[in-house]
């Protein structure tokens, strides 16, 4: 037994310092907390244990709502990019998604060294065991050497580290990701605290040595010309001009037959991982036994920096013996001769779960305790880090007895991740994507900073001088609208021709400009030709303007559908209600009811296994006022 | 008071106790549930809380509170302030449809009894059923999903067994599984275009947004063909509206005798619905008639009786079925040139009658002449009359007979619904060809399955439940 002894006194705790941690760290300093980030390895802030990227579709409109609220991880990785391509450029505004390839070493060195000079926080290596709780208060933690920290609020991100267990074929051994220690004591402790725990599974691809890949016999993916970024600090002249390519490359019939004839060794099947994995990114032999039609999966070569070799076998996750993967990434084109430097495991860990929590991701068991990221059940660094900012900044509120923040579905897809948590749960790891959001023209990547930077500057985390700028851009976008509806697009040969020329039938008359824009494949650049007006704005302002003008009836449509929503939303029901009073509720949604303990109607209505005449008998009981009868 | 010999105080208290009308979902309600007429057994329903102490006050024969649930039991139904004997009644108290105690009084029929023992539950703590308020317990006690609990209603309306069959068919979930096949279908396409948008590096196949306009028309097409059994739903719902004309003293008369006779008559006035006439229903051969008066379309210059030709004229109109009664013993006249002339449009059935006087005209030829269904028949005789009465059902209800799972669609909420979707899906189309992406059209798309979700209750918002339920029909 170690004997404890008493340290210093914090505001709020952070224990784990991956993308949830470090966020919510920076961000109640930000908010004036004196605050303590530990973890269990400082080489591992902000390290990425798996594909070196951050942003695609949905996770990169987080990464931009994570900005707009004040965060750090846009920041960081425009810091530290090797490559930048907006994906879905051949679709609608709602699903364009901004992806960067990261330099991996350089984007922990970057978060490490902000948060190092971050004032308020103190960034200290140590293992959390044990949670210090009173009367259901969580006031601090006790580490393995016995150190005794106070705090009024503790935020718990320990991602895939706790009781994690990597497999590697008939191998096994207890670790966190990438080989580094894990936590077991504070899984036990949380057990003992009355938590439910359960296991999920990830896992990696192996690593190779980049320069024996024979990139001839792969396809390239470079990075975009367009200058585009994730913060709306970062400047387009920043822009990278070198940037380092991808490679795609495919599996082919002999690596699913090598995958098949050692099906009898693969973890995944063997009965040897328990933990429950993602459907969404499956490994190679989950991929080659579900879809045995497919003779070919594709896979990106990822470099992992800029200063290394280590090239990412993206897509080609595997938990095989290490002698079975060489099999397998040899049969690859490009890869016949390639060294392995890593080979790819799969991982077991903890995590609790989410319906367990508010909105807030305060426990609903332990006040003043909260939790996020990976150990809620989600997977990737974006879903993590927007996590770790909302818990960041709600206990940086609780620890000075303020009101909670959250966010709606109708706000942010980190309202969608975090509702679906807390309404839900999640039986898989749950990864972000544009359909889980119902007002996805609404929550687009490039209107994040209007739709949150009201509130970021409100808590605190958007400098008064960024805001100013913020106001300036909705002021031009609403000149710029008024412009458009002042100037009028005549009817000339230059404007007939030019609608010919992108397959639009010709005028009978003259319009307005706005008017004029409406029409698909029309940009505001091209009234400027046609007309000789200036349009005031820079590209963002414009780009803006088309969309809120081409799209006007679709996002009233979304419009109308939020108006609902929040109609229901306002229909609290009591924190107290007693389920077991209410008569007529089939079995399974008092149960439902019970275990997730809805705030309102709207987010009752989103529990899975609750049918329209449960609701119906819940709105009824709470609209006639009879919820008089409570829980003591 | 209540004064026997017909005259109803409907809304009339004993004891001047005016029952408090919380519309709380949990009070015990009343109504009667069958329709009201000359029928053999009518039903007396009562449910909530208080359903058996309300009924043992005033029911003789067993004690309900002790009886086991699903028994019937003998007795007589008693006014206990005066001691009087209102009728024989088997009482039965299952707890069944709303999940809540149901008591249900069979007694002898008749308006005055039924009557007298419904305002006797009233005077002892029951209140007035609502329009369609022991369906929407039902509903809201999670036994039956939207469309069925529409069927029950359905159910207490329809007016022969074949309107029946095909609510119960309904009640089954008829509707609801082509429906759910519908949102499958757009669901299928749907899942599709996400994987595009979440996935867009991966090689899944991308679906282009014609493949998403293709759906979309696909299940317009489906959306149409439910649409198109809205009309004939109607007709088993409501009836279908029947006009008989003819010059006078060609037979009207006789063959509306002959089709109201007692044995195809049918009840018609149920409490609570849309109908607040009483009108003549028959059923013939299954198919439920609505007759209704033609005093007799001629041309005339007299004014009175010009009134009476409009006022035919526009019964005229709302006909779904014209039986056109001609005298085949004499040669066609100017007035039933005429008369052809002003039904060719409708769907008709042209009536040689009064073939036992002598055959002037022949079916043939008649047929030939018009185009339409010819029969000859002798009324009087009762000649060829079961032969009309096959006709009638073989023009309107062929495809009903022969395609034992058609679905209906039988109201206005669901007809409502399903041209919104329609409307949603054609938007889909109309952007697609406006060149709008397919992320964006799909708003609509996903609109559609939404709106398909409501018609089986499956995304019902709670103000469409409580629209819904204030259309309903009172009792069962």
């Amino acid at each position: 037994m170690i004997k404890t002894y008493d340290s210093n006194e914090y505001d709020v705790i952070v224990v784990g310092a991956g993308h949830a941690g470090c966020e919510a760290a920076l961000a109640s300093a930000h908010m004036g907390q004196k605050t303590l980030l530990l973890t269990i390895g400082l080489d591992m802030v902000a390290f990425m244990p798996c594909n070196p990227s951050v942003g695609g579709p949905a996770k990169g409109t987080v990464v931009r709502e994570i900005d707009a609220l004040g965060g750090q991880m846009g920041k960081n990785i425009d810091a530290t990019y090797i490559q930048m391509r907006m994906l879905n450029t051949g679709k609608g505004p709602a699903v364009r998604a901004l992806r960067a390839q990261a330099d991996k070493w350089q984007y922990h060195e970057h978060m490490k060294d902000t948060i190092e000079n971050t004032p308020n926080l103190t960034l200290r290596q140590a293992i959390v065991d044990e949670l210090v709780v009173e009367d259901g208060v969580c006031k601090g933690v006790i580490t393995n050497t016995g150190a005794k920290y106070h705090a009024k609020s503790v935020v718990l991100t320990t991602g895939t580290a706790a009781r994690g267990k990597i497999i590697i074929g008939e191998l096994t051994y207890s670790s966190g990701p990438n080989n580094t220690t894990p936590s077991i004591k504070l899984s036990e402790n949380l057990e003992k605290l009355g938590f439910k725990l359960r296991r999920f599974k990830t896992g990696t691809p192996p690593r190779v040595n980049g320069n024996t890949i024979d990139y001839s016999k792969t396809e390239e993916e470079p990075g975009d010309k367009t200058p585009r970024h994730f913060s709306f600090e970062t400047k387009d002249a920043d822009y990278l001009q070198h940037q380092i390519s991808c490679w795609m490359t495919y599996t082919n019939p002999t690596t699913h037959e090598i995958i098949r004839n050692n099906l009898d060794r693969a973890p995944m099947f063997t009965g040897v991982i328990k933990g429950v994995g993602p459907r969404y990114c499956p490994s190679i032999e989950d991929k080659v036994v579900r879809f045995a039609d497919k003779n070919r999966h594709q896979i990106f070569l990822e470099p992992e920096g800029k200063t290394t070799k280590e090239v990412y076998v993206g897509d080609f996750s595997t938990s095989m013996p290490e002698e079975v993967q060489l099999k397998m990434v040899h049969s690859v084109a490009g890869l016949e001769h390639a060294e392995m430097m890593r080979p790819g495991y799969a991982i077991e860990y903890d995590v609790v779960e989410p319906w367990q929590l508010k909105h807030t991701l305060e426990t609903k068991n332990i006040k003043h305790l909260f939790t996020a990221g990976q150990m809620n059940g989600t997977s990737g660094y974006e879903e993590a880090a927007g996590q770790g900012l909302i818990a960041g900044i709600n206990a940086a509120l609780s620890a000075q007895d303020k009101p909670g923040f959250t966010l709606g579905r109708n706000d942010a897809y980190i309202g969608v991740l975090i509702d679906d948590l807390v309404t839900k749960g999640t039986n898989e790891p749950y990864r972000l994507l544009t359909s889980r959001a119902e007002y996805r023209l609404i929550l687009r990547t490039d209107n994040a900073d209007l739709r949150l930077t009201e509130y970021g500057h409100e808590l605190g985390l958007i400098s008064d001088d960024r805001y100013k700028r913020f106001e300036e851009k909705k002021q031009a976008i609403k000149e710029a609208k008024e412009r458009l509806h002042e100037i009028t697009v005549h009817l000339t040969d230059d404007v007939q021709d030019f609608l010919k020329s992108i397959g639009q039938e010709t005028m009978k008359a003259g319009v307005k400009a706005d008017v004029f824009l409406r029409r698909p494949n029309v940009k505001i650049a091209d009234i400027e030709r046609l007309t000789g007006e200036k349009i005031p704005g820079d590209r963002y302002v414009k780009e803006q303007v088309e969309i809120a003008i081409k799209y006007a009836g679709y996002i009233k449509k979304e419009e109308t559908r939020i108006a609902r929503l929040k109609r229901q939303e306002a229909k609290k029901i009591p924190a107290n209600i007693d389920y077991e009073a209410i008569e007529g509720l089939a079995t399974e949604a008092r149960q439902k009811f019970e275990k997730i303990r809805p705030e309102t109607l709207a987010q009752a209505e989103r529990i899975s296994g609750v049918n329209p005449a449960d609701l119906a008998i819940l709105s009824v009981y709470i609209q006639n006022g009879r919820y008089s009868r409570v829980k003591k | 008071m209540f004064i026997r010999g017909g005259v109803m105080h409907f809304f009339y208290w004993k004891k001047g106790k005016i029952m408090a009308q919380t519309l709380t979902e949990f009070d015990t309600i009343a109504a009667i549930s069958t329709p009201i007429g000359e029928g053999g057994i009518s039903i007396v329903r009562m449910s909530g809380e208080d359903a058996i102490k309300i009924a043992n006050e005033v029911f003789k024969g067993a004690d309900l509170a002790k009886v086991p649930t699903h028994t019937i039991h003998y007795g007589h139904i008693i006014d206990p302030d005066t001691g009087e004997t209102i009728d024989e009644a088997m009482v039965t108290a299952p707890k069944t449809f709303t999940r809540e105690d149901i008591v249900e009084i069979n007694c002898h029929g008749g308006i005055v009894v039924t009557n007298h023992i419904l305002q006797l539950l009233l005077s002892h703590g029951a209140r007035m059923a609502d329009p369609g308020e022991f369906t929407k317990r039902a509903f809201v006690n999670g036994r039956i999903d939207l469309t069925q609990a529409e069927s029950v209603m359905d159910i207490v309306r329809a007016k022969t067994d074949k309107a029946r069959q095909v609510a119960e068919r309904q009640l089954e979930g008829g509707l609801m599984h082509k429906i759910h096949a519908m949102r499958q279908e757009i669901l299928d396409t749907l899942a599709n275009v996400e994987v595009n948008i979440d996935y867009p590096e991966y090689d899944a196949d991308t679906v282009t947004a014609k493949q998403m306009a293709d759906t979309a028309n696909s299940v317009i097409k489906k959306i149409d063909r439910l649409l198109s059994t809205a009309q004939e739903g109607k007709i088993l719902r409501n009836g279908l509206v029947t006009a008989i004309v003819g010059q006078p003293n060609v037979g009207k008369s006789s063959l509306l005798n002959y089709l109201t006779q007692s044995d195809k008559a049918i009840v018609t006035d149920v409490a609570g619905t849309t109908r607040d006439t009483l009108e003549e229903y028959v059923s013939v051969k299954g198919v439920p008639l609505e007759l209704i008066d033609t005093a007799g379309i001629h041309h005339t210059d007299d004014k009175v009786e010009k009134i009476g030709v409009e006022r035919s004229k526009k019964a005229l109109e709302r006909a779904d079925l014209v039986l056109l009664l001609i005298d085949a013993s004499k040669d066609l006249t100017d007035e039933d040139k005429a008369l052809i002339e002003e039904t060719k449009d409708k769907k008709r059935i042209i009536i040689l009658n009064k073939s036992d006087l002598g055959q002037k005209l022949t079916v043939d030829q008649m047929k030939k002449l018009t185009g339409s269904e010819v029969i000859s028949t002798s009324i009087l005789k009762e000649k060829n009359l079961d032969e009309l009465e096959e006709l009638i059902n073989k023009l309107f209800f062929s495809g009903i007979e022969n395609s034992n799972d058609q679905v209906m669609v039988t109201n206005q909420r669901q007809t409502s619904l399903l041209n919104k979707a329609k409307s949603e899906l054609q938007d889909v189309v109309k952007a697609v060809n406006d060149g709008v992406p397919v992320d964006i059209a799909q708003i609509d798309f996903t609109g559609a399955w939404d709106t398909l979700g409501e018609i089986t209750g499956e995304s019902a918002p709670d103000e469409l439940i409580t629209t819904l339920f204030s259309q309903f029909c009172l009792g069962k």
